[in-house]
Order: structure tokens, then C-alpha cells, then sequence
């Protein structure tokens, strides 16, 4: 058992505990509202799919809300939302979650459903079929968008050797042409106690709690998990460009830099840099579905939006397991060629490697980023999220050290890291260039 | 005059001389506060020649005062990490803030300065209009946006507030200059337009006496009363197809003209609703269209019953080849809805679950501003969440079963489909 210091006067510390079969279980007290909130997470992401199967963790997560051996098909919509409840599911590069939110007493329904999923899905060959050509659709309304189409080509051009490259979504061919034997496979292979992570957050008794999710889940047998080696990104030797061409009404500049995974000393100076540049974003994946304004005085909105060039900037850092891409997105202003945005957009990250950044912007930035991560606790559901989302990448005790890790990085770490890490060699440039 | 009820939210109302409305509510939650100021300015108010002036209001209102440039208000808002958003719908365009305790004084002080002071300084107009411009070049390239405004403009007419595109045209926003926003913001931005809603870990007095303390002293006259058409109920099936044959996927927006928010019936045509196109991932539309058949990634329908008829609508991405079949498909659910009304099981459960979701909806700073200021605009009482499960339990099946009669005719839909699909249905 360990504990994380509360956050605030109305939730206790995390309590940890792993069950005989590996589950690792966390549960926190937070008596704010009657709600209950749980997420069950797996390491299993687009990382671990090999050529011919992109994209079967995401399938695999639609399967596992379609039937289980004690839920019968029919029956799986209707039980949390009896408590006025809402649940749902993501997946991507390290991981795959399950999430239910509701009245608290729902909290033994939400636990039977998750040990439901973890061990007696069914992947009966219809539902695999029809659910096929539903995420075929989800593709292709992906790709109706052309920044999310550009997001996409830009991971694969960047990065070439580890499994971040492929879309979690998964390429077509291989939705087109995936098996249920390769899904119910995939399932029974990564869906282990000792590959998950159960967390519990809300108005609820720790030790209730606990007793109930060992009551669910002690039963389900551990089992090795083979997890496929991955092959460590090279490094690059040079820029590199994507160009798509496609019709559309607006271009769009996009520029991705190789970036830092969690566990390197380069991460906070790199989401500090990152806050400089285009405003602070929080570090809750979850929570950022409520993308925040831009913050107007950061280097890259005043260089480009301010100056008429582009009508939004942003970017992005994930905190992955292992090094991912660090983006820029810039959508140029109607009638102003993108060669113009790209050279505006280098030039400006040029100064800053060249002359780093002021006491005052960083000091900006660490308020910025303190505050965010106040409001991105705003609920049981994205407090519930944090715990396992970090616990799958590194471990759930990063959580608590994140404001103080914030706090400690100095200018010269952001101006070295800027240095280092923003080079012409490091970047991959891509455009969305429209043909009209 | 204070008011206040004594169960549930209990949320503080008062009305400040000037007609100023302040609704505050204490959550300890998180030591922040949301201030959420609703201007009942939204794009009903656009002149009928110019369609886009709220909306370009949305953009360039913050953008400097008579006492602060440009760049302060930013300085002000990055360093302190605060992130106000502006946005506009139809009624209202709003300012909304999530700042930490501390900042409240100064950023409610901001937010006032913001909605009464803005100079909409001429070099900002230019820039933001290009921006503008983009992003209607954007909506002009989404399938998604495309199918919805040409519904939107079919159920309503090009004419009527609500069948005019929000943003406007490229053309519209090019005639747009600083004066046509200062007379907008003189017209429109009153003290009888603005409700104030403040939730966070502030005490509602202390909420009250600095919303009194910072528009307190703002004079202007009542704003101009907007007489909206009431629309034509449709007489027949009226289909619209918008070829966009570089995507791949293509969007359908399927919908009528439903009713008032302030009709009795509108909670069985919440629940119809829920039932019909939301209940889990859904309700009917998605047991069919994407779990039976495995025809599109997202189908729902949502209601916005209004100060007029609003529009109910479903929508769906769908692959070009199924487009006729999911319509269909959509045709076939509401017949046999109109004609079969719910099940009682179907009734109950919808029920359940929209009473069930209120602690949920009301768990955060923003979930609980946002019902407030909905509590407002429709003068629902301070009291409502305590009402909302008696409204919601007195609703009968017939009561169900005679809104799906009156409003679910396939014979009287509109329907807008754009992407990669040009017929052979007209």
C-alpha cells in the first residue's frame, strides 16, 4: 500500500493495493458530489500492433462493449445509465480504458461490468463484422478533416521505426481485411489483471470498495503477457517533408519535432517550452477534450495570428511511454501561401532557440500550467483519469509530483532543451497545401 | 431583490438596480471560480442584411478597452493562467472564465470592463476578419457544418434569424467595419441583456456585492425587442443535396420544426428525444443504423425547443454508398415511433436516466453556470433542479407517443446531405 498526499480538503490520500493476480487496484475519497467513478485501464495500444493488424486495440475495445458471457448482448446498454450514468472507452498509442461515472451506488455494477469485460467477452463473428464497417466509418470521418488527415501523414513521415507511427485508428487495408480470430487473439492476449489497472474515485468507503473489486476480480487468472520488442526509434539524419494535395478551402502548416517520453529529464522543460510557445494546456488528455482559448501572449500566436499570417496556432505534447512527436499546427489565413506561414513559423522558433526565452515568460508559463492543473480536477471522472492514464505510462505516483516537477524546471533547462530539441534536423514539415 | 430557496442548488439571484442579473453559487470543489457573463446578444440580432456581426462581435470584443490595450488584456489573462473563452449562439453570446480564488476580484473587473468598454480598435478588425473569412472558408469545406446550415436554412428560410449562417458569408463579413460593431455593441450590450452567473469558491454575498461593485454603475437603455417569424410547419418531404467530392465520408442532417421550450409538452418531447436519437449511444437511431447494420460511426438526434419552434435534428456520417439506406433506415425508426409511440419499459428507462444524470450535470463550476444561465434564459425558477424529476415523472406514454405523432413524419422531414454522394436522391 501506498498513499498520495490529497488535493484538497474533501478527498483522502490514494490507496493502492495489488490483488493476488496483479491487478493493481487505486482508490481515492473524494466527497464532493453522490458519484462514483471508475476506469479500468490495459497497457495495450497501437504500440503493440504489428503489420497487418493496425488498428485491433481500438477494434478490440469497440468488441468489448458488445456481450459479454453474464451481459447478454442486449443488455449491456441500460445498466449505468439506470443511475444516470455515462461510460465510454479510449484507445491509443500505450493504452486502452474503460470509464463508467454514476450515482455512487452504482459503484458494484460499474465493477461487474469492468470484470466482465477484462475476462467473458464474447466477439461473436456478426458483431465483428458489422462493427468493421462502423469503424470504417470512423476513418473516414477522420479523414474528412484534412489537419487530422495531416496530423497523420506527419507521425508516419517522422517517426519510421517504432509502432507510433501507424494511426491507433489502423490503416484501411487491415480493417478491411482483419479476422475475429486475430481480434479475439489480440483480446485474450493483452486482457490480463496483471496488464491492468483499476481505479476508483469518488463518494466511496476505501475498504467497501475494495472488498467489492476483489470479489469481481480476484477470480480471473493472471497469465503472461508477451509484448512484442519495439524497435527504438533512430535517430534523424535530416529534415523531412509531407506534402498532401488534396481539394479543400484551406492550408494548413504542420511541424513535428521528436519528442521527450515521460520518463526523460526533458519532458517538463519540453511542456514548459511548449506552454511559451502556444499556451498551456494542462497535462490531462482527458480534460483537454475541453481544448482551453489560446493564450494570446505566447511567442507563436503574437509571430503568427497577431500578424494576420495564421488563424490559429497550437501545440501539442503528449506524455507517452516512449518518445512521440511534439506538434505545431498552424492554419494559414485565407489568401497567404503557406511557404509565407512556414517561414514565419521557423523563423520564429529559430529566435527562440538562438535567444531562449525570459524569467517572465517561463514564470507565465508555471502559473499558466498551475492553474490548469486545478481545473483539470475539477471532477471525479478526470481526477479518476489521471491515476490510471499516468500509472499505464510510468506510475500513478508521477501524479502527485507533476505541480512540483512544473515548478523546478529553470530557464536554462527550456533553453537547452529548445536548443537541442528544435532543430532542423529533428523536425519533420508537413502541408496540407489545397488544390482549388 | 435577493432570492434564494433552500434545498438542492440554491443558487443566490439578485437583480441590481440597472437591471443587471447576478445568479451566484458557492462550490468548494476546487479553489476556482467560473464567472460566466450571457449577453442576450447572440445572431437573432444580426441585421438582416449583414448576417455575421455577432459572431465577428465574439472575436474583436476582447480585444482592448478604453483602458486596456490588446496586449494587457492578454497579460492580464496568461499570467495568471486564467482562459476566458467568448462564443455565440443564436440568444446569446457569452464570456466565460475559470480563474483560481484568488483572481476572482480582478478578472470579474476584467470581464465587466471587457463587455462594457470594448474600442474594437481598427488593426484588430482587420485581422480578426481574416480570420473570420477562414473560418468560414473552413465550415465551407466540413461536410459536417455544410449539411447542418442547409437545414437549418431550409426548415427556417434564408431570411429568418435562425435560417441565416451564423458566421455569415465571406461577402457579409467583408462589409463589416468598426462602427457596424460599436453601434452593435451600443444597441445590444445593455444592462437589461446581461446575466450574470458566478459558481466557485466564493460566498454568493461576496459574488453579488462584486458583480454590484463592477456593473453596478453601468447605465444603458433596454434593449430593442426581436420579433422572430414563427416558422411554417412543413408540408411536404423536402430533400437537399450538396456534392463535396473530395471527401470520403458523407453527412446527413435530417430534421423538423418542433417547439416552444415554454410549451407543456416539452418534457415528453425531451424524453421522445432521448429515447429517439440519445438513451445510451443513440436510443433508437443507434440501435438500428449503428449496431444492427454497422452503418455509421455516430447517429443522434438532439431538440433545441425554443423562444420560437426550434429545430429537432438528427445527424449521422455515413458512407456514401449507404446513404440512401441509413435515411431509410431513419425513415423506417420514426413511422414506427410516430405510430407505435414509446414502450413502457423504453419510458421508464429514459426517465431513470435523466433524473439519475443531474448530480453529474450539476458536479462542476462549468456544468452548474451553464444550467443557471439556461435556468434564466427561460425563467425556469431558481428552484428547477429540485422540479425537473416530478416534470419528468408525470409524463405519460400517450403524452410520449402524441409528440412522436405530431413531429416524426418522414413525409414532412427536411434533409440535407453533403460529401461525397450527388444522388440519385433529390
Amino acid at each position: 500500500m501506498a498513499t498520495l498526499a490529497p488535493q484538497s480538503a474533501s478527498a483522502t490520500a490514494v490507496h493502492e493495493e495489488v490483488l493476488d493476480n496483479g491487478l493493481r487496484v487505486l482508490i481515492q475519497e473524494v466527497h464532493t458530489a453522490p458519484l462514483a467513478s471508475v476506469w479500468c485501464w490495459y497497457r495495450v495500444g497501437s504500440r503493440d500492433e504489428g503489420p497487418g493488424l493496425t488498428g485491433v486495440s481500438h477494434w478490440c475495445e469497440h468488441m468489448n462493449f458488445k456481450g459479454t458471457t453474464n451481459i447478454p448482448r442486449d443488455k449491456v446498454k441500460g445498466i449505468i445509465e439506470q443511475y444516470g450514468g455515462y461510460w465510454n472507452g479510449y484507445t491509443w498509442v500505450d493504452q486502452t480504458t474503460y470509464t463508467e461515472t454514476a450515482t455512487r451506488d452504482a459503484l458494484d455494477h460499474m465493477l461487474f461490468i469492468e470484470a466482465e469485460r477484462m475476462a467473458s467477452c464474447l466477439y461473436d463473428p456478426a458483431d465483428c463484422e458489422s462493427e468493421r464497417t462502423v469503424i470504417i466509418s470512423e476513418l473516414q470521418g477522420g479523414e474528412n478533416d484534412p489537419d487530422q488527415l495531416l496530423d497523420q501523414e506527419l507521425t508516419a513521415t517522422a517517426i519510421q521505426a517504432h509502432p507510433y507511427r501507424h494511426p491507433t485508428i489502423g490503416w484501411l487495408s487491415d480493417l478491411q481485411t482483419m479476422t475475429r480470430e486475430d481480434l479475439y487473439g489480440y483480446y485474450r492476449r493483452f486482457y490480463l489483471p496483471n496488464n491492468a489497472t483499476l481505479v476508483m474515485v469518488g463518494d466511496i468507503d476505501t475498504d467497501a470498495a475494495l472488498k467489492s473489486a476483489a470479489r469481481q476480480f480476484a477470480a480471473i487468472p493472471s497469465g503472461e503477457i508477451r509484448r512484442p520488442v519495439h524497435t527504438r526509434e533512430p535517430e534523424q539524419l535530416g529534415e523531412r517533408r509531407v506534402t498532401i494535395r488534396r481539394e479543400g478551402t484551406t492550408a494548413y502548416l504542420k511541424l513535428g519535432y521528436h519528442a521527450p517520453a515521460i520518463g526523460d529529464p526533458d519532458f517538463f522543460p519540453m511542456l514548459l517550452l511548449d506552454a511559451m510557445l502556444s499556451g498551456a494546456k494542462g497535462i490531462n488528455m482527458w480534460a483537454s477534450f475541453r481544448t482551453p482559448p489560446p493564450q494570446r501572449s505566447a511567442r507563436l500566436y503574437q509571430a503568427l495570428v497577431n500578424t494576420g499570417l495564421a488563424s490559429a496556432v497550437g501545440g501539442a505534447l503528449m506524455p507517452t511511454q516512449d518518445p512521440f512527436v511534439y506538434t505545431v499546427s498552424v492554419t494559414a489565413t485565407e489568401g497567404v501561401p503557406l511557404a509565407r506561414v512556414e517561414e514565419a513559423t521557423l523563423a520564429a522558433l529559430e529566435i527562440v532557440r538562438r535567444q531562449g526565452l525570459t524569467a517572465q515568460e517561463l514564470r507565465k508559463a508555471k502559473n499558466q500550467l498551475r492553474a490548469r492543473l486545478v481545473f483539470e480536477n475539477d471532477s471525479i471522472t478526470n481526477i479518476a483519469h489521471q491515476l490510471g492514464y499516468f500509472e499505464t505510462i510510468n506510475s500513478w505516483r508521477f501524479v502527485g509530483s507533476i505541480a512540483q516537477r512544473v515548478e523546478a524546471v529553470t530557464l536554462n533547462e527550456v533553453a537547452e532543451v529548445a536548443e537541442r530539441r528544435l532543430t532542423p534536423s529533428n523536425r519533420t514539415i508537413g502541408w496540407f497545401d489545397p488544390l482549388s | 431583490m435577493r432570492t434564494t430557496t433552500h434545498a438542492g442548488l440554491a443558487p443566490v439571484r439578485d437583480v441590481l438596480a440597472n437591471g443587471v442579473r447576478v445568479v451566484a453559487k458557492e462550490s468548494r470543489t476546487t479553489p476556482a471560480v467560473t464567472i460566466h457573463a450571457t449577453v442576450y446578444a447572440g445572431t437573432i440580432c444580426d441585421p438582416p442584411s449583414q448576417p455575421g456581426v455577432a459572431h465577428f462581435i465574439s472575436r474583436t470584443v476582447d480585444r482592448g478597452t478604453m483602458t486596456r490595450s490588446v496586449d494587457e488584456i492578454a497579460e492580464e489573462l496568461d499570467s495568471r493562467g486564467v482562459s476566458l473563452s467568448t462564443s455565440v449562439n443564436r440568444h446569446a453570446l457569452s464570456l466565460v472564465s475559470t480563474c483560481l480564488v484568488e483572481d476572482f476580484d480582478s478578472i470579474l473587473s476584467l470581464v465587466a470592463d471587457i463587455v462594457r468598454h470594448p474600442v474594437f480598435p481598427e488593426g484588430e478588425v482587420e485581422t480578426r476578419r481574416r480570420e473570420i473569412i477562414t473560418t468560414i472558408r473552413q465550415d465551407e469545406d466540413n461536410p459536417a457544418s455544410v449539411a447542418t446550415e442547409a437545414l437549418m436554412e431550409i426548415l427556417y428560410g434564408s431570411a429568418h434569424p435562425y435560417g441565416r449562417r451564423p458566421r455569415g458569408t465571406t461577402d457579409t463579413v467583408e462589409t463589416i467595419t468598426r462602427s457596424t460593431l460599436q453601434a452593435f455593441h451600443g444597441t445590444w450590450f445593455v444592462p437589461g441583456a446581461l446575466c450574470l452567473v458566478i459558481v466557485g469558491d466564493v460566498e454568493p454575498e461576496r459574488a453579488v456585492d462584486a458583480a454590484a461593485r463592477t456593473f453596478g454603475s453601468w447605465r444603458g437603455a433596454e434593449p430593442p425587442e426581436i420579433t422572430l417569424p414563427v416558422p411554417e410547419p412543413g408540408r411536404q418531404r423536402r430533400v437537399r443535396v450538396i456534392p463535396m467530392m473530395n471527401k470520403v465520408q458523407a453527412d446527413v442532417a435530417y430534421g423538423f420544426v418542433s417547439i416552444l421550450r415554454s410549451d407543456p409538452a416539452y418534457y415528453a418531447y425531451w424524453l421522445m428525444n432521448n429515447i429517439l436519437g440519445q438513451y445510451s449511444i443513440g436510443g433508437r437511431l443507434g440501435d438500428s443504423i449503428r449496431e444492427r447494420q454497422g452503418m455509421a460511426y455516430y447517429v443522434f438526434s438532439s431538440l433545441d425547443a425554443n423562444v420560437i419552434p426550434g429545430p429537432l435534428v438528427i445527424r449521422a456520417g455515413i458512407n456514401p454508398a449507404n446513404v440512401e439506406r441509413a435515411i431509410a433506415s431513419i425513415d423506417a425508426e420514426l413511422s414506427r415511433f410516430a405510430a407505435e409511440g414509446p414502450t413502457d419499459r423504453e419510458l421508464a428507462e429514459s426517465k431513470q436516466y435523466l433524473i439519475g444524470s443531474m448530480p453529474r450535470t450539476l458536479e462542476t463550476n462549468i456544468g452548474i453556470a451553464n444550467f443557471l444561465q439556461t435556468v434564466e434564459f427561460f425563467s425556469l425558477g431558481l428552484d428547477y433542479d429540485l422540479r425537473v424529476p416530478g416534470l419528468l415523472q408525470a409524463v405519460t406514454r400517450e403524452d410520449v407517443h402524441a409528440g412522436a405523432q405530431a413531429v416524426l413524419d418522414p413525409q414532412r422531414a427536411v434533409i440535407a446531405v453533403a460529401g461525397p454522394y450527388d444522388g440519385p436522391l433529390r
